[in-house]
């Protein structure tokens, strides 16, 4: 795993740099804060709600001795009724996601990781919840992280992944990256079943700048990463246009069933800073409440 | 074409066999397909080609790949193109050269050529021969090609042209032997029988080179101008030959005196051009030679015969009307009109007309002064030339005492011989003695004498006599005086006294006594009884020697030789006889240059092209592009050659920039931008020598000196310029300096031209050998032998070592030695004239009423003037302050040189301000 240890190592570094953006969140408005949200009503939660006479049924502990010290009758001390969301993470990791180019710094997969992570320290640090597609329901606390780390790196062999979200609980936050150049189904089923229990969220698709451009040319033999899948073109310069088409159809597929289902959707590169993208996913996370 | 091809490896060309199948197998397989990893190949399954090309190989590809084959396999079979012929032939090897001057324009060639049969004869070990068909003929003696080797880089071509080649014929030797036959291209005599008789022997191989022969034909005159014919062997297409007379200018130095064109039509094998030129300019001319051309047949030497000598003819007392044959001066003027230019007058005012000769026909009387005069000419080289008469005869001239200006005493009253009141018959002349100027000459035998002036006997009269008559009395007598001399006729000079002067005899009698030249060539039997020596004679390759080891000639053989052509012991120059000169060109007057016609035999054209050229590394290296050009195909057909061109197009552009030729307006245009640039003030300018480095310093060198002018002078000159002279205008300069090193090459002729031309028109160029630690103490360096080379074109004035009153030593500074970076006392300006001499009182000498054209020195003044951009010196100079000092000591000399080449002898006139301020009455 020394892959993953020098990704983490990555990832971490680039985690140091979000506490400015939730620094700048709190500053902005705590409703926009990460972590435990207040619910505009009395109920569990850290921060002060209003103090309210005493009532029968009130548990004598829930009195606050020193705001009744200065009148007669007992006071109960409320506190704003606070919850943490859950997000959950699904992050392809098949094979089609190793590709790297020559243009790019990096693979998609390992791009994905750190954005995945990076995110995921920054909700973690919010107060967040955060659980990984497969490995439970969304947990708060610093010590999930190394669990993340650890499901993040996990290579899978399949050529092109599958999402699903079983894990999300209702009404919390998805964040699905791939490249989504399979299968379409899989994800329309997973995104689906999602939308059922409430859940919405962000889709990022990661390309490489190659898949973009399609600069080839001549008698070509294009294989997937994973070999498994050949292609044989005489001339792969007159395939380009027809193959953009595609891409672009792609693309437009995702975006709609994101508008669909109220969720968000965007293209990202490697050839180009994942910092952009955090930004993009703090806000279309965020935001969406 | 093919048959001047041969294999080293024939065996080899049978793999050309394989070419078909190559090609059946190269058809079949079309350029390998690249495997690509490429995540989203899900996209594109299922989308097809438009195009299917690729799965075979285009056709032309496999042509590309098929040739390159072809060219490695007939590569590696080692072909070579006009193989040399003898490799498989053996035998003795005869190697005839015809050795004249015809061949010395290509000698260099002709000797490769040689050398290269030599070498090829050396492998195979045959013995060789060399005949040299301009010597006499000798039995040549086989020996090892490497002997003969050294005889031919000693050889050289001679200046005459073969003759008589059957007489090779008698000697060659015998056995069979193969001959090698480097012929100039012309006809020469026996020429056929030597081929045949060479053919008897074995095979004969004749080169000849293509390259088309010009001759210059000795100049004549016509009708008072100079005809310069120039000749080629074969007629060809029209061309234009420059030609350019040369001959000594008042000072001694030989100089360019004419330059012309002479025009061949089509096929025309004589081309003329006339050419008229003052009498000053005419009697100076000494050689015609051909530009570009390097033979002695390009060289034509002129003689008296274009010299047209001033003759006074004097005659006493008034001419006899309407008795024209009568009269003393007619004969004279018939014989002399033609080749000389008369001029009379008054003795006085003739004299001032420096004329060569003095013709005082019958004369008796001379006032003092007229005679006084009339020695002091002679005695400086004039030549009296007095014919008696009846006034003459009369006088008491020379009577009791001899006259300075007669050559012998004469008796009273002369003698009348067989006339009706005389004994005798008139007498005949007798034969010419030895020693005579005249001897040598036929006397026909009819000239009879029938009266003269007798000579008074006397020690002297014997010695003096030139020529007597049959009686034994004196004739014609002569006196030297200083360089000049007195010469008597003791007859007339009309019909009256003698028939001499009807005779041709006469004529030649007058230019023995070098009167008159003929404008014909001197027949042999008017030149036979006199010894000539050779003057200055000319090589092969047309330059000129000094004959001072030709032994004398007698005049006959010269004479024939003037028909016949030079030959050994007789090369081509200038012969001389007391004052008279004759000239032995290489191609005689009326010959022509017969080409020469092989009966039905291959001729090697082209000397030079005939060399064997291997073809092996040309087709390999074919071969290694096309293999190139494969793979650049195949990238390309692979939709490989993209990206890869995108690498290597910056490499490529890089390497290909500096090619790109500006087109030619744009060099028109940078053309006058530069020449506006350098017009716009005073510009220095130096001489790019092609060292970047020392063109750097001189650069710096005149920036700093141009500061300095700026600083402490009115001259306030722009940044300097460097020129190079093959190609930029130099008349914008004032000044320029150019440094000489050892790797510079000469100037072209259009160079000079220009050169010269900037030389003329007040230009100054400082000479900088940057030797002058070294070449103090007459050691010439090897940048002085440089500069000779460069300075021998240059029209460049007598020199002398800069004297202490030079106008350089104080145009602006007083300084007294020149220092840059080395401090030799020696420079070199144009000499003062030689009358300039001190007056009194005066600090210095009247000198050159213009700017010395150059100033030649070593003392690498460039750095010690060189600063860079800020003024900071760039190179050290000596030791410390005394250093310092030679700097400034430098700067100044610099600015000296720039004040004088700018204001010319301004400050040697100020010598007169103050005799000019006394004559303001101030």
């Amino acid at each position: 795993m020394t892959v993953s240890l020098s990704l983490r190592a990555e990832a971490d570094v680039l985690g140091q740099s979000l506490p400015t953006l939730l620094a700048e969140a709190e500053r902005l408005s705590s409703a926009l804060s990460l972590g435990d949200h207040g619910r505009k009503r009395a109920g569990q939660g850290a921060d002060f709600w209003q103090y309210r006479p005493a009532m029968p049924g009130d548990s004598a502990r829930n009195i606050d001795w020193r705001r009744s010290a200065k009148s007669d009758a007992p006071y109960i001390r409320e506190r704003e009724w606070q919850a943490s969301q859950g997000v959950t993470f699904w992050v392809d990791s098949a094979k089609s996601m190793q590709f790297q180019s020559s243009k790019s710094k990096q693979s998609k997969t390992d791009r994905a990781f750190i954005v995945a992570y990076a995110l995921a320290i920054s909700l973690l640090k919010g107060g967040e919840r955060v659980g990984i597609e497969g490995q439970g329901r969304p947990r708060a606390g610093i010590a999930q992280m190394s669990m993340l780390a650890l499901a993040l790196a996990d290579q899978r062999v399949a050529e092109f992944g599958a999402p699903s979200l079983h894990d999300a609980i209702s009404h919390s936050r998805a964040v699905v990256i791939s490249d989504f150049l399979g299968d379409l189904g899989p994800l329309q089923a997973a995104l689906g079943a999602a939308a059922d229990k409430g859940v919405r969220g962000v889709i990022i698709q990661i390309l490489d700048p190659i898949e973009e451009d399609f600069p080839f040319d001549g008698r070509t033999i294009f294989q997937s990463v994973g070999g498994g899948i050949a292609f044989e073109t005489q001339e792969a310069g007159d395939l380009r246009a027809r193959y953009l088409q595609r891409l672009q159809d792609r693309k437009a597929e995702l975006a709609r069933m994101a508008q669909a289902l109220g969720w968000h959707f965007t293209t990202h590169h490697t050839g180009s800073p994942a910092l952009p993208l955090l930004l993009w996913a703090h806000q279309a996370l965020g935001g969406n409440r | 074409m093919l048959a001047g091809l041969s294999f080293s490896q024939p065996l080899l060309l049978a793999a050309l066999v394989i070419l078909p199948v190559l090609w059946l197998i190269l058809r079949a397989i079309p350029p390998a397909a690249k495997r690509l990893r490429f995540a989203a190949v899900g996209l594109l399954l299922g989308l097809k080609d438009e195009t299917r090309q690729a799965d075979r190989t285009p056709w032309w590809l496999l042509a590309l790949r098929i040739f390159a084959i072809l060219a490695a396999i007939l590569g590696f079979a080692g072909p070579t193109l006009n193989p040399t012929p003898n490799s498989l032939s053996s035998g003795p090897l005869l190697l005839v050269f015809d050795g004249g001057w015809a061949e010395a324009s290509d000698w260099d060639i002709r000797r490769q050529k040689a050398s290269e049969i030599l070498a090829e004869a050396s492998r195979s070990a045959r013995p060789v021969a060399l005949i040299t068909l301009v010597e006499s003929p000798q039995t040549p003696v086989f020996q090892s090609a490497d002997s003969v080797l050294t005889r031919i880089n000693a050889m050289d071509p001679s200046p005459w042209l073969p003759r008589a080649m059957f007489e090779w014929a008698k000697v060659l030797p015998t056995g069979d032997f193969e001959t090698y036959w480097l012929s100039d291209g012309l006809d020469h005599a026996g020429r056929d029988a030597l081929h045949t008789a060479l053919a008897n022997k074995g095979d004969v191989r004749v080169y000849q080179s293509p390259r088309v022969l010009l001759g210059i034909a000795p100049a004549v005159i016509k009708d008072g101008a100079v005809i310069v014919t120039v000749l080629r062997p074969l007629g060809g297409p029209e061309a234009e030959v420059e030609v350019i007379g040369r001959g000594p200018d008042p000072a001694g130095i030989d100089r360019e005196l004419a330059r012309f064109k002479v025009a061949f039509s089509v096929g025309e094998i004589r081309a003329e051009s006339s050419l008229s030129l003052p009498p000053e300019l005419r009697n100076r001319l000494n050689r015609f030679e051909i530009l570009g051309n390097r033979s002695a047949g390009a060289v034509s030497l002129t003689d008296d015969s274009l010299k047209r000598r001033k003759i006074a003819i004097l005659a006493g007392g008034t001419s006899k009307e309407g008795l024209t044959l009568l009269d003393q001066t007619h004969y004279l003027r018939q014989a002399l009109a033609p080749s000389t230019e008369l001029i009379e007058g008054a003795l006085a005012d003739v004299l001032k007309a420096s004329p060569d000769v003095v013709i005082l026909a019958d004369v008796a009387r001379l006032t003092q002064a007229e005679s006084d005069a009339l020695l002091d000419w002679i005695e400086k080289g004039g030549l009296l030339l007095r014919f008696s008469g009846p006034r003459l005869a009369a006088s008491d001239l020379s009577r009791s005492a001899e006259d300075p200006l007669m050559p012998v005493r004469l008796r009273e009253g002369g003698r009348e011989i067989g006339g009706t009141m005389s004994w005798g018959d008139p007498r005949p002349i007798a034969p010419f003695a030895e020693g005579s100027p005249f001897h040598g000459l036929e006397v026909p035998q009819d000239l009879t004498v029938s009266e003269q002036v007798l000579a008074e006997p006397g020690p002297d009269v014997a010695q003096r006599t030139i020529a007597s008559l049959a009686d034994g009395t004196p004739l014609v007598t002569r006196k030297i005086i200083g360089d000049g001399q007195v010469v008597l006729f003791h007859v007339t000079a009309n019909a009256e006294w003698s028939s001499l002067p009807l005779s041709g005899l006469f004529v030649q009698m007058l230019e023995r006594l070098a009167v008159s030249a003929g404008s014909e060539p001197p027949k042999p039997e008017t030149l036979k009884g006199q010894i000539w020596s050779a003057g200055r004679v000319i090589d092969g390759y047309g330059a000129g020697q000094s004959g001072e080891d030709i032994s004398g000639v007698d005049g006959e053989l010269l004479g024939n030789a003037l028909f016949a052509g030079p030959s050994d012991g007789l090369p081509p120059g200038v012969y001389t006889e007391g004052a008279r000169s004759l000239a032995l060109n290489a191609i005689s007057v009326d010959a022509t240059l017969e080409p020469a016609v092989w009966p039905n035999i291959q001729i090697i054209d082209g000397i030079g092209a005939s060399k064997s050229v291997a073809l092996k590394g040309p087709l390999l290296a074919a071969s290694l592009c096309l293999t190139l050009l494969d793979i650049l195909a195949a990238l390309w057909l692979s939709g490989r050659l993209a990206s890869f061109a995108r690498k290597s197009a910056a490499i490529v552009m890089m390497g290909f920039l500096p090619f790109h030729a500006p087109p030619a307006q744009a060099q028109e245009a940078a053309k006058d931008e530069v020449a506006i640039a350098a017009t716009e003030g005073v510009v220095l300018a130096y001489v790019r020598t092609g060292d970047a480095s020392l063109d750097t310093l001189s650069q710096a060198g005149l920036l700093g000196l141009s500061d300095r002018l700026t600083e402490r002078t009115s001259i306030e000159p722009l940044p300097p310029m460097g020129v190079d002279i093959e190609a930029d205008e130099l008349a914008f300069f004032p000044f320029l300096y150019w440094p000489i090193t050892t790797t510079q090459a000469l100037p072209s002729p259009g160079a000079y031209d220009r050169l010269n031309a900037y030389l003329r028109s007040g230009g100054m160029i400082l000479f900088d050998t940057k030797d002058g630690d070294i070449s103090q103490n007459g050691v010439t360096s090897a940048e002085g032998e440089t500069l000779r080379g460069i300075a021998q074109g240059l029209d460049i004035p007598p020199l002398n070592i800069i004297p202490t009153d030079h106008i350089l030593t104080r145009s602006f500074y007083l300084i007294q030695n020149f220092p840059g970076r080395f401090d030799s006392p020696i420079l070199w300006v144009e000499a003062a004239p030689e009358q300039a001499e001190a007056t009194d009182g005066m600090p210095f000498r009247p000198q050159n009423d213009g700017v010395t054209p150059v100033v030649i020195g070593g003392n690498d003044w460039a750095s010690a003037w060189a600063t860079d951009e800020f003024g900071a010196p760039l190179y050290p100079v000596g030791r410390g302050e005394g250093g310092e000092r030679q700097r400034e000591t430098a700067y100044r000399f610099g600015i000296n040189l720039i004040m004088h080449v700018l204001t010319g002898n301004y400050k040697s006139d100020q010598v007169h301000v103050p005799a000019l301020l006394e004559r303001l009455g101030q």
